[in-house]
């Protein structure tokens, strides 16, 4: 990867996020009894989608908002109005990735695909209803206003939508922005509010409470050979994902593909490390040929636009060994990425897969530099989730890493999902989830024993209390 | 480093920690108040609500059938002893002393400094009518085991990076 090419400035990046930072200062006084500052924040995001399809009813809704009198569909418009900015953002950065990797891009969406599906049931456009009426109280009271009582009245709506996994989405969302917020509460007294990440959240919930905005429908199936280079872990308090991220090869002779199969769960707030991955692993057995070293065999795997499969146990079975460093040198290089969806596009979902080499890693105060063809990029080591074999040592002590190129508040970093070290002079593979699919590690063994051990006495609990 | 004002991946919520939940399986900081349910020792059908409030440290303790807890008269009981100790370990101990606003006089916060610091203030004993709420939060709780994985992907959850960084 030419890290070199990722330090280049893109023309127009600091007046998208100028107008999106305006508009968060809009969100953390409130939108109850507008200032002038806020006026002009609001008025900056317009003029931002000026000459846009949005112009006129991000106009319209900036106006309302700005004399205190905006309606739900207006709040809507102004996080279309943010989102739509931001995408902007991604697709300029994106475009730098593409040629930074030196791989081929994964050209548009499938203008088809734009209008998602989803569920449109009666039911579920309530439910829809109360999160956006939720947001919108928010957004009234701004983050300066948070406290217990607005925070909580997202519980109902919350455990309404986890109910239903088409909702699963939203409900993962809104869950864990309720927990950030009820944990900063009340927020007049807050040292300091993450503005942009509870912009973010914000906007996205809006747009997702738009019926059929979060369908991601699979458009075809794929069969080959999966070959994982490596597992990214995501978690809030009552929830984790892992999505593994690998190499297709298509057994029609395409070329290869990158692609992502991703499992996620709700979960109690005490159910944490190896707890999560037993609760991950029954349901892909796709974590357990990582943690074997394996590839899989694909027959028919549901797939999406955006390249994530759509997992089923019953289209996989365990293949050959395959060492995901041997994938990333020989083939990764040549693999097409695959388009983001529209409502995806933002700088906070760029996750692309890298395999970095010949690169020298030092402590630069707490963080850790790879320099990179010349260049120094920032190594995301918070991100090594606790229950796995990969620490940040190995990482600063390694010779080749695989990773996620990511970009945050102006700059990229890289996320370590596995890398290449000298124990004993042999080299050796370390991976972020090594544990996904369960381990002979002691350390992972005595993880695993404390996380089963906590998950019996709730399961136990749960037997005995709920339903009387 | 950037701007954490402006990041988007800004680490709101530290690391929760490990901890054995056999004689505490809930433990929360919410609705202005440290509350939980703690197993009893001698009956296995049992469980005792428990909670102290922020500020003024009003406790209260029953059990989920709403009978109220014999050690809890006029100073805490054994079960909110047992919240504070588990709440100190999932959370740390400056978050549980920062939520509660707990006064501790100079002292390192712990499990004894934070109960220390509150008992000293005489706190008042609450009613029982929180119990209630309290077990139907513990309830949701529970049910999130319920909750079936899904493979369809969650691309919010890009929102939710891990954190190495404890409480």
């Amino acid at each position: 990867m030419r890290a070199d090419l990722l330090a280049e400035t893109i023309d127009g990046i600091d007046e998208a996020l100028a107008a999106v930072d305006a508009f968060d200062q809009v969100l953390t006084a409130g939108l109850l009894r507008p200032q002038p500052a806020q006026a002009a924040g609001l008025a900056r995001l317009a003029g931002a989608v000026t000459g846009t399809p949005l112009a006129a009813r991000v106009a319209e809704a900036a106006e309302k908002a700005a004399a205190g009198v905006a309606s739900e569909d207006h709040l809507v418009a102004l996080a279309a109005a943010r989102t739509a900015l931001l995408g902007s953002v991604h697709d300029a950065l994106m475009t730098q990735v593409t040629e930074a990797t030196g791989r081929p891009g994964g050209g548009d969406y499938p203008a088809s695909e734009q209008a998602g599906q989803g569920t449109s049931a009666r039911q579920a456009a309530n439910v829809l209803a109360a999160a956006r009426s939720w947001l919108s109280d928010l957004a009234r009271g701004g983050w300066r206003g948070l406290d217990t009582g607005v925070v909580s009245e997202s519980a109902p709506v919350v455990s309404a939508m986890l109910a239903e996994p088409a909702l699963r989405r939203l409900a993962t969302l809104l869950d864990g922005f309720a927990a950030e917020l009820a944990a900063s509460c009340p927020g007049a007294t807050l040292e300091r509010v993450p503005a942009r990440r509870w912009a973010d959240l914000w906007s996205r919930g809006m747009l997702l409470t738009v019926p059929g905005a979060a369908g991601a429908p699979a458009t075809g199936t794929v069969t080959g050979r999966l070959l994982p280079l490596g597992i990214d872990l995501t978690e809030h308090p009552t929830a984790a994902q892992a999505q593994v991220h690998a190499v297709l090869e298509p057994a029609d002779g395409g070329g290869p593909r990158l692609v992502r199969a991703t499992v996620s769960v709700p979960k109690p707030d005490t159910v944490i490390g190896a707890g999560v991955w037993q609760l991950l692993r029954p349901r892909m057995s796709l974590l357990a040929a990582v943690s074997q070293g394996r590839s899989m065999d694909l027959a028919d795997m549901p797939v999406t636009a955006e390249g994530d499969l759509i997992w089923s146990d019953e289209h996989a079975r365990l293949g050959e060994p395959a060492a995901p460093f041997a994938a990333a040198r020989v083939a990764l290089p040549t693999a097409t990425a695959m388009a983001t969806a529209p409502l995806d596009r933002h700088p906070a979902r760029i996750a692309v897969p890298v395999f970095l080499e010949g690169y020298a890693a030092r402590q630069d105060d707490d963080a850790l530099v790879f320099t990179v063809t010349g260049r120094p990029l920032a190594v995301d080591t918070d991100r090594i989730p606790v229950a796995g074999p990969l620490t940040p040592e190995a990482v600063a002590a390694s010779g080749a890493c695989i990773g996620l190129l990511r970009w945050d508040a102006g700059s990229f970093s890289v996320q370590p999902l596995a890398v290449e070290t000298t124990v004993k002079k042999k080299a050796v593979a370390v991976q972020a989830g090594g544990w996904a699919g369960g381990t002979t590690d002691a350390a992972g063994v005595k993880a695993e024993k404390a996380a089963t051990d906590a998950t019996s006495v709730l399961r136990e609990r749960a037997g005995r209390l709920l339903r009387k | 480093m950037p701007d954490w004002e402006k990041l988007s991946t800004a680490r709101v919520i530290p690391l929760a920690r490990p901890r054995k939940l056999a004689k505490v399986p809930f433990a929360e900081l919410a609705d202005g108040r440290l509350q939980g349910v703690v197993s009893s020792g001698s009956d296995i059908e049992r469980v005792y609500v428990s909670s102290v409030a922020a500020s003024t440290y009003t406790f209260a303790c029953s059990t989920n059938n709403n009978r109220p807890c014999g050690g809890a008269r006029g100073s805490f009981c054994n079960h909110i002893l047992a919240l504070v100790n588990e709440a100190v370990l999932q959370y740390g101990a400056e978050r549980v002393a920062r939520y509660l606003r707990v006064e501790l006089g100079g002292e390192e916060p712990s499990a004894p400094s934070i109960t220390r610091g509150m008992s000293v203030t005489r706190p008042a004993q609450g009613d029982t009518a929180l119990a209630a709420p309290v077990f139907s939060r513990f309830l949701r709780h529970l049910a999130y085991l319920e909750l079936a994985p899904v493979t369809a992907p969650v691309p919010e959850m890009q929102w939710f990076p891990p954190t190495r960084a404890e409480a």
